[in-house]
């Protein structure tokens, strides 16, 4: 089970970046558990500085625009 | 520090580098051939209306049917190209070059990197945030907010397709002025007590940054193309909007009316304009056909900048987001000092032009 996070204050990007990470998990038939983070403290808090960010269990993997489909899955894989 | 990395071992590598070059550049030239076409294409379709050219809906019609292609195209091209440059910088590397950055120097270097830097004003609060924890000195931050927004892609491309290069490098020297001097005066003042008191608890821990791939030159082609997809596609709605409004202004607004109202001779349309401006929140691409037909008909050009300036840097819907990171009195400042520039920048381009 991996704990993914996407942070961003609730743009449009953040939501398509959210079912980017769910996609690429079924896929995978990784087992996840997204959670969204919207608040900005904890964004900033996280070394988010630009949205969406994504952090897997913990270490943030990407941050800045969508993510690359195909560097989402390895990341999941990893 | 971890280190993470955005590379595939085994990435798949599309077309070779030089072949998307050589597309890259094929699509310049057929994109310059189409350009020089547009006049004789515009004319034809107005051709094609049952009214007289040299009447008002002519002129208007003319005038349409040669924008909006001319605008959408001249965009694409330099979003094309922006895109590309932006791939270079990343927040992320422009808060490493910006902290503990000395006031002057750093408000200009701020401004600067405020244009290359991908920039989305969704993530203007991470990234205040991420900015100031980081030590990034308070004016130095703002001089990157203000120009960020302010100097941007679609704001220069339009001016340069429609009002000409002139007043395009002039918007950016003065956009950036502002930029550097409001953020100076603002890091002078000393306000960063007047932050929200949970932005100066934060001290961004582990500074997590995600080092930039070592990305290719065709990934840098994709993030231009990706620019276009997304900024054109949110963008072509109000240029054909704009342009519209600016034919009917320039087929039936009679000349010299707007010389009255918005003249240089008007000593209180400068400051009239950037009041009016500030709760008005459309982006460049609307304003921008207006600004050009309002010039046409004797506006003039500093309090046009002006009104343009303060719609796009001063408005009410970001003060809301900035809101949650900055007290009003913080607020209130941000505004004075940035509307006062505006203001100097209005005056002197009507006295000098």
């Amino acid at each position: 089970m991996k704990h993914v996070k996407v942070y961003g204050p609730g743009c449009k990007r953040c939501d398509a970046t959210e079912q980017m990470v769910r996609d690429a998990a079924s896929k995978l038939s990784i087992d996840v558990e997204v959670e969204k983070v919207t608040d900005y403290a904890q964004i900033a808090m996280a070394g988010v500085v630009s949205t969406p960010g994504i952090a897997i269990d913990g270490k943030l993997v990407h941050s800045g625009g969508l993510p690359d489909a195909a560097a989402l899955e390895t990341w999941l894989a990893a | 520090m971890t280190t993470h990395t955005n590379t595939l071992p085994g990435r798949v590598h599309g077309p070779s580098g030089w072949l998307w070059s050589l597309g890259v550049a094929a699509f310049v030239a057929v994109w310059w051939l189409v350009y020089r076409q547009l006049i004789p294409v515009s004319e034809w379709l107005t051709g094609l209306f049952p009214v007289d050219r040299h009447s008002h809906t002519g002129e208007a019609l003319a005038f349409f049917f040669y924008d909006v292609p001319k605008v959408l195209m001249l965009l694409t091209l330099i979003v094309f190209a922006m895109g590309v440059i932006r791939s270079f910088f990343s927040p992320e590397k422009t808060r490493a070059l910006l902290a503990g950055k000395r006031e002057g120097a750093g408000n200009a270097m701020a401004a600067g990197l405020g244009v290359l830097t991908p920039f989305c004003s969704c993530s203007a609060i991470p990234l205040f945030i991420g900015f100031v924890s980081a030590g990034v000195p308070l004016g130095v931050t703002f001089s990157f907010l203000i120009a960020a927004p302010m100097v941007n892609e679609v704001a220069l491309g339009l001016l340069f397709g429609l009002v000409g290069w002139k007043v395009a490098v002039t918007y950016l020297g003065f956009g950036l002025g502002v930029a550097i001097v409001a953020g100076w005066v603002i890091g002078r003042l000393r306000l960063e007590g007047w932050l929200q008191g949970w932005v100066r608890d934060i001290h961004a821990g582990g500074v997590g940054d995600v080092p930039s791939a070592n990305l290719t030159m065709v990934d840098r082609y994709k993030q231009g193309i990706e620019a276009v997809r997304d900024i054109v596609a949110k963008v072509w709605i109000w240029i054909i909007v704009g342009i519209g409004a600016g034919a009917l202004i320039h087929g039936y607004v009679p000349a010299d009316l707007m010389a009255r109202i918005m003249g240089a001779d008007a000593w209180w349309s400068v400051p009239a304009a950037v009041l009016m401006g500030i709760p008005m929140y459309t982006n460049a691409a609307g304003v921008i056909p207006i600004v050009e037909a309002l010039l046409g008909k004797g506006a003039a050009l500093g309090t046009v900048l002006a009104f343009m300036m303060s719609v796009i840097a001063l408005s009410l819907p970001e003060m809301i987001i900035l809101r949650k990171v900055l007290t009003l009195k913080l607020i209130a400042v941000f505004i004075g000092v940035v509307g006062t520039g505006i203001l100097a920048v209005g005056y002197l381009f009507n006295l000098i032009f």
